[in-house]
């Protein structure tokens, strides 16, 4: 489906979610508990088939998170976003998505170490990248190290 | 002494022991730390350890203009430098809408080829040392070296080089850059026949890497896995053919697949891609344009409010940009979705149940550069 069309699909077949247009990809707004349910229709569809989870990442709209979910297909090579707003800027909370894609695994562990976003039913949860004793999460917008210089 | 008789086979056991691989280990070729649990050789699982070179290039890029962030791409994977900075150069033109002239967007595939080139040179090199041959890295190295010649001479660096940026290249190429590369590929398609005299029709080396590390198309999915290593499980997922860009869909290239989905087949693929590169390059040296070759932009550039993504292939898969621009003279945030990263993941499942010596072939046909992953 090429973009528009697929806005469309995602406009008919999702009433309640927000639909909107990016640059680049349709995109479509979730709450917590619509995610699993509406990721696991969409990559299920016959229409759709968004099988590949290319990227994942996580926003900073201070004070709430955005999650983002770029999906692909790779039947249809049509591209879609899915976003999902946590608003609890002290224990940010989501259902992972492994069960759906392993590549999860990896991307969750480092929005988990750079956003201290948690994830539930993730098989292991981790600082990746930073040691476990690290305080505060570096890629928050309020995040303060007195050992950063400016150059 | 109690217990003095000889125990029988059964009551023979082994034990699971954990083993450090890295962040020293030139198997891993770079900082990277792999808990490895083993039962005697036979690796059990996998959890790798990063972090040893993250330097929060994407916290940087919030403090940076949009022009300065194209210094820090260099440094994600410094194998496809060229490449990284093309990604960063083309999500900021479609956002600021600037045109590229025709002579800049030749040199960026030749630029971009030639470091697929030398990417999948070094990485022969050294697949055949994981594996025990030591004598493909200096003669890879020696091929590479001509090709950062070339480099060197037209952009001033060998392995950052900064010369791909917003509205075309950094400078123009030198007048002796086309029959300079016209010499150099030429000597290239010699050499290519001593590799696979060498290593390509080499038993052992078939015999290290044949029905080895399977990774499955499904897994390749799952994974998020791209580039020579999904497209050797039959994944088709080049980018240049997806999605073109910059003039890849005027020119005539194949996309290389193999079904083999094991060591051997994701060999072959980097081979056959190396052919595709030089057979990309001849066509457009025989059309170089003329003209400009940068659009002359403002000292401070400023993208319109909203969220960009942009994709290229790299030598080691799907570099994504994604920039999310508040309208002012600094990215809100930028995250660049690395191959390397989602390639990581694939290790495990190839690898548990092989052993140790298969587990250095197994990373070494990924293709992993560490500091792509850490950023």
């Amino acid at each position: 489906m090429i973009k528009e069309e697929l806005k469309h699909y995602l406009e008919t077949n999702f009433p309640t979610a927000k639909v909107e247009e990016t640059f680049d990809f349709p995109l479509l707004f979730l709450t917590k508990e619509e995610l699993i349910p509406v990721l696991t229709k969409l990559k299920d569809a016959p229409e759709t088939r968004f099988n590949f989870l290319f990227c994942e990442t996580a926003i900073d709209r201070n004070p709430a998170f955005e999650m983002v979910y770029h999906l692909t297909s790779t039947y249809y090579r049509h591209d879609m976003m899915v976003k999902v707003i946590l608003e609890d800027r002290e224990k940010p909370e989501i259902e992972s998505v492994y069960s759906l894609w392993e590549a999860a695994d990896l991307y969750e562990d480092e929005i988990y170490d750079m956003f201290g976003i948690r994830f539930t039913n993730h098989p292991n949860l981790r600082r990746i990248m930073l040691t476990e004793d690290w305080v505060g999460y570096p890629l928050r917008k309020d995040y303060q190290d007195d050992r950063m210089i400016s150059l | 002494m109690e217990n003095q008789n000889t125990p029988t086979p059964s009551e023979l056991k082994t034990e699971e022991f954990v083993v450090n691989i890295g962040p020293q280990h030139p198997a891993t070729h770079g900082v990277l730390r792999i808990e490895a649990t083993l039962d005697g050789e036979i690796v059990k699982d996998i959890l790798p350890h990063l972090g040893y070179i993250h330097r929060g290039i994407e916290k940087m890029t919030e403090s940076l203009g949009y022009k300065q962030s194209i210094f820090l791409t260099s440094r994600m994977d410094y194998l496809s430098a060229h490449i990284n900075n093309h990604a960063c150069s083309l999500a900021i033109e479609k956002a600021a809408q600037i045109e590229v002239p025709a002579r800049a967007k030749a040199i960026r595939i030749i630029m971009d080829e030639l470091q697929r080139l030398t990417s999948h040179e070094l990485w022969w090199g050294s697949c055949a040392m994981d594996i025990g041959a030591v004598t493909p890295f200096f003669l890879a190295f020696r091929d590479r070296e001509r090709i950062l010649e070339i480099f060197e001479a037209n952009t001033g660096n060998r392995l950052t080089m900064n010369y791909i940026v917003p509205g075309g290249v950094m400078n123009d190429v030198l007048p002796d850059f086309v029959p300079n590369l016209r010499a150099l590929i030429k000597s290239i398609k010699d050499y290519r026949k001593e590799y696979d005299q060498l290593v390509t029709g080499n038993f052992i080396f078939q015999h290290r890497t044949q029905g080895i590390g399977i990774l499955t198309k499904e897994q390749a999915i799952s994974l998020g896995c791209t580039g020579p290593t999904a497209r050797a499980s039959g994944l088709s997922c080049d980018i240049r053919k997806l999605y073109p860009y910059d003039g890849y869909e005027k020119l005539d290239f194949e996309e290389v697949i193999d079904y083999g989905c094991d060591n051997w087949a994701r060999y072959v693929v980097r081979m056959e891609e190396m052919k595709q590169s030089i057979h990309i390059i001849e066509q457009v040296l025989d059309n170089f344009p003329t003209g400009e070759y940068r659009t002359k932009l403002k000292g401070v550039l400023k993208l319109p409010a909203g969220e960009y993504y942009q994709r290229v292939e790299t030598a080691r898969g799907e570099l994504g940009v994604y920039v999310i621009s508040d309208g002012g003279a600094k990215p809100y945030r930028m995250k660049f979705r690395t191959p390397c990263y989602s390639n990581l993941g694939a290790v495990k499942p190839i690898s548990v149940g092989l052993k140790i010596a298969d587990l250095m072939a197994n990373m070494a046909t990924i293709d992993l550069v560490i500091p792509d992953m850490d950023r």
